[in-house]
């Protein structure tokens, strides 16, 4: 039998066949996915406000006397808790953003531009697997290993660069930190928690250049250095943003390195080699939830709330930056 | 400032493979060298071996020498980065950079070489080389926007006035229209003609009429079979290899019977 001697057709009907079935089953389902994320934002929204409402509207009364951290005459109002707590907070996690970013930016330009291929990719696989540590092996070898390694940086740092704020020793003692609990640690041990992260993402942007664009630089006789300027890094200028913030994110929300790193205190001190200064709200709330009863917990949710009033600016911060200069972006 | 290129006994390797086997040819200073030949046959490779464009690709390397007016690019003191200064080149398919306004894509090249450059100097230097490469009048109204915004031809001329931009002394095209329509294909083959009294133009193209409409020279690749070296079969007046080819195979590839 030849092909010409039938006409060969599938006798398909013109109503719903097979297909239709787990097509729109699928619909239904990445449907029923992406509400459900707005409906778990919302809900964990509410409950931050309302589990935070009674210690917000206290003015300072009941709490004062219920929760015992909470000391308005020593200057330890729930609020004044909270600012101090933001503070730490956020200078910790800048400093390890100052660090992880250019380190991160670098190993992925290493990875994607420099290195020979193998190389690449087996440090490519090491730096994922350093995404997976656990932050509480991080924040162990931190406490144990590397804060009394850095000790004696801080000497140095202290008796060199001393007139610097950031670096200033007791001006009672005349010493630094004897033992390294200070926030510039818990800066560093969170950069290389979110180094991973970041390099991970950007490594992926760098490795998205397209081709054209790298050669077209390249043809008009820049440099390596030249065409990553050129080409990959306006190219990937929202995917490094990006990465940033996710690390960003990371750093801001981790509880179990700093506390296990950082000799707390609060303040709004800049000096970043002194302990007992500082704290961040993720450790804060660790350290006191065991013990809090239900006017601490509505206290310490209203700090939760703080933490995700910033994440959420951060993301905001990061979207407008982002989207400033879209037209000229590697997108069209 | 145009200069003249000597290859001889070229050979280009890509790791172990040999993709371009044992070229010598001549290209005069301000002419248009047309090279033609079915896909593969490594025209776009030896073109990038003009300006050691194919060294981006890890692992290949040539063997023998091509003389730029009697200094062999490959000779180890010299820079490949120094060399395509001298040697621009035109892609394929237009890539002005996205980030870029038009004007900047101008001077991308220019900032490379000469560092920033006074405004009004750089503002001359941008009109005089649009209107080098017949773009000024279509876009003298929106400097300042994205080279993204313009069509494909525009973009492509935009491209060409980026390598122009540097004043090199040869410039190569590596099937500059293919990804254009007839009537952009037109404005950028008029260019070439204009480019000409400036420059040495190499040119790797598809498109027969193309190579006969612009240049003075052609050559004719070849390729014996999948995993062979593709040869320079023959290379003459353009005007003899689409009249009267002395091989076979040239003749047979501009008849249309094969490739």
């Amino acid at each position: 039998m030849t092909i010409t001697d039938k006409r060969d057709t599938y006798d398909v009907p013109l109503t719903a066949h097979r297909g239709f079935l787990a097509n729109s089953a699928f619909t239904g389902l990445s449907t029923f996915a992406a509400t459900l994320i707005l409906v778990l934002l919302a809900a964990v929204a509410t409950f931050l406000v309302t589990e935070a409402w009674p210690a917000l509207t206290d003015g300072g009364a009941v709490l004062a006397d219920k929760v015992e951290w909470i000391k308005p005459a020593a200057g330890e109002s729930l609020i004044q808790i909270i600012g101090y707590l933001v503070f730490g907070t956020v200078l910790i996690s800048g400093i390890a953003l100052l660090i992880a970013t250019p380190l991160s930016i670098g190993i992925a330009l290493f990875i994607s531009h420099y290195a020979p291929r193998r190389l690449a990719a087996g440090l490519g696989y090491l730096i994922d697997l350093l995404a997976a540590i656990p932050s509480v092996v991080y924040g162990l070898w931190g406490s144990i290993v590397l804060v009394p390694a850095l000790q004696p940086f801080y000497q140095w740092l202290g008796s060199t660069f001393g007139w610097i704020p950031l670096f200033a020793p007791d001006p009672v003692t005349g010493v630094v930190s004897p033992t390294g609990r200070v926030a510039l640690s818990a800066g560093i041990v969170l950069a290389i928690m979110i180094i991973p992260i970041v390099t991970a993402v950007t490594r992926e942007v760098f490795l998205q250049t397209p081709k054209l664009h790298e050669e077209a630089a390249l043809a008009m006789g820049a440099t390596r250095w030249e065409m990553i300027r050129m080409a990959v890094f306006p190219f990937g200028r929202s995917g490094m943003i990006g990465a940033t913030m996710l690390g960003l994110g990371r750093a801001l929300g981790e509880t179990m390195a700093v506390f296990m790193i950082l000799s707390v205190g609060l303040s709004y001190s800049f000096n970043i080699i002194q302990s007992g200064e500082h704290n961040t709200i993720a450790s804060y709330i660790a350290g006191q939830f065991p013990e809090a009863n239900s006017y601490g917990v509505s206290a310490l949710i209203a700090m939760g709330l703080a933490l995700f009033i910033i994440t959420l600016l951060v993301n905001i911060l990061a979207r407008w930056i982002v989207s400033r200069r879209s037209e000229f972006s590697g997108a069209n | 400032m145009t200069k003249r290129i000597d290859v001889n006994n070229l050979n280009v390797y890509y790791g172990g493979f040999l993709a371009v086997e044992d070229v010598s040819l001549a290209i005069e200073p301000n002419s248009v060298t047309a090279l033609i030949g079915p896909s593969g046959c490594g025209k776009s490779t030896f073109l990038r071996t003009l300006n050691r464009m194919h060294e981006v690709i890890p692992g290949a390397r040539v063997e023998g020498e091509v003389l730029m007016d009697g200094t062999n690019l490959y000779d180890s003191s010299v820079d490949p980065v120094a060399v395509r200064r001298h040697v621009g080149m035109v892609f394929q398919r237009p890539n002005p950079f996205p980030t870029m306004s038009i004007a900047e894509n101008v001077m991308a090249g220019v900032k490379l070489n000469s560092g920033r450059m006074p405004k009004p100097e750089s503002e001359e230097l941008v009109e005089a080389t649009l209107r080098g490469a017949n773009l000024w009048d279509e876009v003298k109204d929106r400097l300042g926007e994205p080279g993204s915004s313009l069509s494909g031809g525009q973009q492509q001329r935009l491209c060409i006035a980026r390598a122009i931009a540097i004043k090199p002394d040869v410039l190569l095209m590596d099937e500059p229209c293919s990804a254009l329509d007839p009537i952009s294909t037109l404005a950028i083959e008029d260019l070439i003609q204009d480019l000409k009294t400036n420059y040495t133009i190499v040119i790797v193209t598809h498109n027969m009429q193309q190579a006969a409409r612009v240049s003075e020279k052609t050559g004719f690749f070849n390729i014996a079979g999948a995993g062979k070296p593709g040869k320079l079969i023959e290379m003459d007046d353009t005007t003899t290899i689409f009249s009267a080819p002395s091989e076979k195979a040239t003749e047979d590839y501009i008849s249309g019977r094969f490739g």
